[in-house]
């Protein structure tokens, strides 16, 4: 039908490039911060020492050994995949409402699975034969499908805007907080303290078994995200149009926001609830990556990575005394960012 | 000036007994169109609320409605979902949102890409092609979000053209677009549909650019069509009063082209 194919595919082909650099840069970064955590906290190693642990070439004090192999591997792998997790569920999650302030944490999603793992703890809910984490996981994954279902009702009203699906995300994380506050009223002292302490978001209570299930969780889900990248790359031309381009708007919205549960249920059942991630991470990914969804969901990812595991470092070096609960530390961050994107964007 | 002939379901679009209700509001009300042919620019006119888009995305399958006749070159439309429709029919809406950070060829590559899988190099070539064609080739590597409004409009159209539909529904592709833009995108429209064999259907609220692009005018009120036919023939002094309540003439320029002029509205 069209005439003659003029060569306008080098420019496209020097992007596609100059972004698998971007990448690999942040990769070595992810990497790097990896090593740094590692070598953090109470007990310092300097980098010819980690090389002997984790290589076991030379000598090494079977105690440091234990320490990071049993200790801060397993918390690093898990800063590394919950991070991946929330940045890919944010990435989505902004995608299909078409809104620049949606993540798991800021729409409800993380406080709905909050409630459902909170509920669990707290009532000592078991099922015969099925280890105590996995019902945890199940719950905090009802709930969070849950919320994430009456954000899609909401989202599928014409006319419905951003700023309404914002607020009604902000009511369902007040609703679900309230009840949240209600579970922990009727906590005894040592479950109280417990649940307290999973609230603020933190890796201390990693162990290889929590590492497989998050790992698993993300390797189940992001092929998934993957082969619907162009579907969801369309969507952010509204529904009309992408309906237009042939896509069935309703089922891939209804898609993203289950693997967003599944995401969000294991990251909150498993770490707590770790707050920005899910926001921050799309807004850098895209300004470094476009938004062609094949290269916008791996970076989300990658970015939640970095933020997750810089603010485990963090997290050891702001006190000698004590590692902060991670999750205050990327509050106290994304707080400032939330505002800045809230002012610059005008969403509301 | 002619409404609703009996139509045999040939060649092009049929449309009858189209209604279409959104809530509890009858939107459009048992429409017939006439024969609307494969090559033909129709231009869909009509007051606020006459029901122009709804009409166009009833016939795009984007909201449910009912007809006793839907077909495009015979093929029953109604029993086909919206994905299955636009491979041949595709739905412009207004104008692309602008804050999208996607190149100007990831843009027109999501529209090839998004209903299935093409080899990335003929993709790229095709995506390319309909670029040059509607003489943006340049603005390729450039992001959608630092272009002009025109320059956006250009880029939705060749999303809409990329995968050579048969019929293209362009809901007021010239909104927002200075003087030059809107004749070069009619002009470009005109051509493509000689050119393609493509059915346009566009809605417009400038009566003048009707008047001098379109083929067939279809004048719409209150979700009926009022009026259908030549655009010289439905651009009438009567049919203006009756569908915008203006009072107004239709008066031929120095170079042949007929323009409306409105003398003032009608005190009901």
């Amino acid at each position: 039908m069209l005439s003659a194919v003029p060569a306008g595919g080098p420019a496209y082909r020097q992007r596609q490039h100059r972004r698998s650099l971007f990448m690999a840069a942040l990769l070595t970064a992810m990497l790097a911060l990896a090593c740094l955590d590692l070598m953090s906290g109470a007990t310092r190693i300097d980098v010819p020492g980690l090389w002997r642990l984790l290589l076991s070439t030379g000598p090494s004090d079977p105690t440091m050994q234990a320490i990071v192999w049993h200790v801060r591997m397993p918390q690093a792998l898990m800063a590394l995949l919950v991070g991946a997790a929330l940045g890919l569920a944010g990435a989505e999650m902004q995608t299909v409402l078409n809104n620049p302030l949606a993540s798991p944490f800021t729409l409800g999603v993380s406080s709905a699975a909050a409630l459902g793992a909170a509920l669990t703890l707290i009532l000592g809910w078991r099922v015969a034969g099925i280890p105590a984490d996995y019902v945890l996981v199940f719950n905090a994954f009802a709930l969070a499908v849950a919320c994430a279902m009456m954000l899609d009702a909401v989202a599928r009203r014409s006319h419905i805007g951003a700023a309404a699906i914002v607020l009604f995300g902000i009511a369902l994380v007040f609703t679900f907080n309230a009840l949240l506050a209600l579970v922990q009223l009727m906590a005894n002292a040592a479950d109280l303290q417990d649940l307290v302490f999973w609230m603020m978001g933190s890796l201390a209570r990693s162990d290889w078994n929590k590492v497989a299930m998050m790992g698993a969780g993300l390797l189940l889900v992001f092929p998934f995200s993957l082969r619907n990248a162009w579907q969801l790359t369309a969507m952010r031309f509204g529904d009309d149009r992408a309906a237009s381009f042939g896509v069935d708007v309703q089922r891939v919205r209804r898609n993203a926001l289950l693997r967003v549960s599944v995401l969000a249920a294991l990251a909150v059942a498993l770490v707590g609830v770790i707050g920005f991630v899910g926001l921050i991470a799309p807004h850098i990914a895209r300004r470094l990556w476009g938004e062609d969804h094949r290269w916008y969901l791996p970076a989300s990812a990658c970015v939640g990575c970095v933020i997750l595991i810089a603010a485990s470092v963090a997290s050891k070096l702001i006190s000698d005394q004590m590692i902060v609960p991670v999750g205050i530390v990327t509050t106290l961050v994304g707080i400032p960012f939330f505002v800045v994107t809230l002012m610059r964007r005008r969403v509301l | 000036m002619s409404t609703a002939p009996a139509m045999p379901s040939g060649d092009g679009l049929a449309v009858r007994g189209l209604s279409c209700r959104l809530g509890t509001n009858p939107v459009l009300q048992s429409l017939d169109l006439p024969a609307l042919p494969p090559g033909h620019v129709a231009a869909l006119l009509g007051p606020n609320g006459s029901g122009k888009s709804t009409l166009l995305r009833s016939i795009s399958g984007l909201v449910p409605a009912t007809a006793s006749m839907l077909s495009w070159n015979g093929a029953d439309l109604r029993t086909q979902t919206a994905q299955a429709r636009s491979k041949h029919i595709r739905y412009l809406p207004q104008s692309l949102p602008e804050s999208i950070h996607l190149t100007v060829t990831e843009a027109v590559l999501v529209a090839l890409h998004a209903h299935g899988a093409l080899p990335s190099h003929r993709a790229l070539d095709r995506a390319d092609t309909v670029l040059h064609e509607l003489g943006i080739g340049h603005l390729g590597p450039g992001y959608l979000d630092e272009l002009s409004g025109g320059q956006r409009q250009l880029v939705g159209l060749a999303q809409a053209l990329v995968r050579e539909p048969a019929v293209l529904l362009l809901d007021e592709p010239l909104a927002s677009l200075d003087l030059n833009y809107q004749h070069h995108v009619m002009q470009l429209l005109k051509r493509l549909a000689r050119e393609h064999q493509l059915l346009i259907m566009i809605v417009l609220h400038d009566l003048n650019m009707a008047l001098r692009y379109a083929d067939t005018a279809l004048l719409l009120r209150r979700g009926a069509l009022l009026a259908s036919g030549a655009p010289t023939s439905v651009v009438s002094p009567a049919n203006l009063a009756d569908a915008f309540q203006i009072h107004a003439r239709v008066e031929s320029c120095s170079k042949g082209y007929s323009n409306v002029v409105v003398d003032d509205l009608i005190q009901l």
